[in-house]
């Protein structure tokens, strides 16, 4: 049977919706332009178009590395190793009571504690270590304690945050199981809840624990301990080959910590 | 007949006790000995001046009031100047990184890319997610210049490492048949990678820009402290000077935006989902 004229052909959009979209797009570069405009009024163009030279002398000072220097750095590889550990137990044990009050089904009260919980949850975690570590050095002086607590505080919301949503996901017909015993309501979290987000609490911990490894061996560069004191130091005196030494220790370091945490986690999940 | 209790106790056998998370006992005790002698070791060697702490209290105390106060008025025109320019990186770095890490992402992922452009993508997401941000910018200020292009491309480099990875593994882990069936009506490579595989990773890769929009504003926050430009050096700033209602002020403003821009990524996120 004939059709009377061209069958229609198929479009991903209706007309409306493609003009739509191409006023977002518009108004999206326009915002990009602007923005671009802003940052490159504030650029000294001389200086980016002598970057390549720049670049290139930087490199030939840095190479090659001055190895003898990680006979110094024992130390301050150390107090990255503690700053990162000590900051995350912390963290996980201040974490885990706040976990308890965000959830929504473990809150003792959704209106009063609840918010409280999402509170510290969110300000801790939108505050990034290095911040958290120059207000604590103002507080309490120079030192890798300043460090630990910053490390501390600032993984708090993280672990909080991850740990709530994972105790709001639990089943809760084991839960009730262990309520039907007779369990009070620290055993039934002992025994009901517990084990259930046990793997993704393990996981968690090995989680932030890489993710602190990384952010304090840059804690140093405010004055908070660790490795970053020596790249500090280096920076500030102009000695390039051990600035790149130091680049590639914590590359290093990062890169460990990486394997170690992907291996505790596939042992564990 | 007396001896019916014992029976009892014999029938319900021992009492149950809850299963240790690592069976094998010395093995246990090894692990548990060392972490406890690492702990010993660690905080001994962590040099802590409580004197110094304990006199700290009072500026802490004095940093927890400035919050209940904060002052946003006495240093208005820098911290608006500061948020700007963190605001206007974070915007252009996103949109360009985003921009940079879809084709990336679609290279490092091996179901989509012959193998050596697959080893270059993954050798880039590699690079980019083993140095860190305040790092690079170190390095960018250094070969740049102070300012906030170098804060640009910073975010804009760790944008592409953190999107592209897992766009990549977004795609390896989508459903062949989908793609295939775009495949069976003769359509070339574009066509597929558009009707094929962009329907099935487009919802996450929404989200998780929207993600990376955050996290890319709180590290401008910091870049400022190494003159890659944006409200860090303004904190600084107030920091040095003592100046805790200044600071406290743009702490607030920061925790405001990243709420913010939480709120509207889940809203985001629920919309495309």
């Amino acid at each position: 049977m004939p059709v009377a004229g061209d069958p229609p052909v198929w479009r991903k959009r209706t007309t409306g919706r493609s003009l739509a979209l191409w006023f977002g797009w518009l108004l999206g570069l326009a915002a990009f332009l602007w923005c671009w405009s802003i940052i490159s009024e504030a650029t000294t163009w001389f200086f980016v178009w002598d970057a390549p030279r720049i670049a290139g002398d930087i490199w030939d000072r840095a190479t090659p590395p001055r190895w003898s220097y990680v006979a110094q750095l024992g130390r301050p590889i150390w107090d990255t190793l503690n700053i990162a550990t000590l900051g995350t137990l912390i963290a996980l044990a201040l974490a885990v009571p706040v976990a308890f009050l965000a959830a929504r089904n473990t809150t003792p009260s959704r209106l009063l504690v609840r918010p409280v919980a999402l509170l510290i949850i969110v300000s801790t975690r939108s505050i990034n270590s290095l911040i958290w570590a120059l207000l604590l050095i103002a507080i309490i002086g120079p030192g890798v304690f300043a460090g630990v607590v910053a490390i501390a505080i600032r993984s708090i919301g993280f672990c909080a945050k991850l740990l709530y949503e994972a105790i709001e996901e639990i089943d809760t017909g084991q839960v009730e199981a262990i309520e039907a015993t007779g369990a009070s309501r620290l055993q039934t979290l002992a025994y009901g809840i517990f084990p259930q987000i046990a793997p993704a609490f393990a996981g968690i911990a090995v989680f932030r624990w890489d993710i602190n490894i990384r952010e304090s061996t840059v804690l140093g560069l405010v004055g908070a301990g660790g490795i970053g004191l020596q790249l500090q130091g280096s920076l500030n005196t102009l000695a390039w080959p051990q600035v790149a030494l130091i680049l590639l220790v914590i590359l290093a370091a990062v890169v460990i910590s990486e394997w170690v945490s992907a291996k505790v986690r596939g042992a564990i999940i | 007949m007396s001896d019916a209790p014992r029976e009892i106790d014999a029938l319900l056998g021992t009492r149950w006790r809850r299963p240790p998370l690592i069976r094998r006992r010395w093995l246990r005790w090894t692990v548990l000995a060392g972490f406890a002698a690492y702990l010993v070791a660690a905080v001994a060697t962590i040099p802590v001046d409580w004197g110094r702490v304990y006199e700290g209290l009072d500026r802490g105390a004095a940093f927890v009031a400035a919050f209940l106060t904060p002052d946003f008025a006495s240093r208005w025109t820098d911290i608006w100047n500061g948020m700007v320019e963190s605001i206007v990186m974070t915007v252009a770095a996103s949109v360009v990184g985003i921009a940079v890490s879809i084709p990336i992402g679609l290279g490092a992922a091996r179901n989509v890319a012959p193998l050596p452009v697959y080893l270059v993508c993954r050798a880039i997401v590699a690079v980019s997610r083993a140095l860190q941000e305040i790092i690079v910018a170190i390095l960018l200020v250094a070969i740049f210049g102070f300012g906030p292009l170098a804060g640009f491309l910073t975010l804009s480099f760790a944008t592409i490492g953190f999107l592209s990875k897992l766009l990549a593994e977004d795609i390896e882990a989508m459903d062949r048949a989908q793609a295939e069936a775009i495949r069976a009506t003769g359509a070339r490579w574009t066509q597929w990678i558009e009707y094929g595989v962009r329907p099935q990773v487009m919802p996450r890769l929404i989200g998780l820009s929207m993600y990376r929009v955050d996290i890319n504003f709180r590290e401008s926050a910091i870049l400022g402290l190494v003159g890659a430009g944006g409200i860090g050096a303004t904190l600084n700033t107030a920091f040095d000077r003592y100046e805790y209602d200044t600071a406290a002020a743009i702490l607030i403003l920061i925790i405001g935006i990243v709420m913010a821009l939480e709120y509207l990524s889940g809203l985001v996120r629920g919309w495309v989902q």
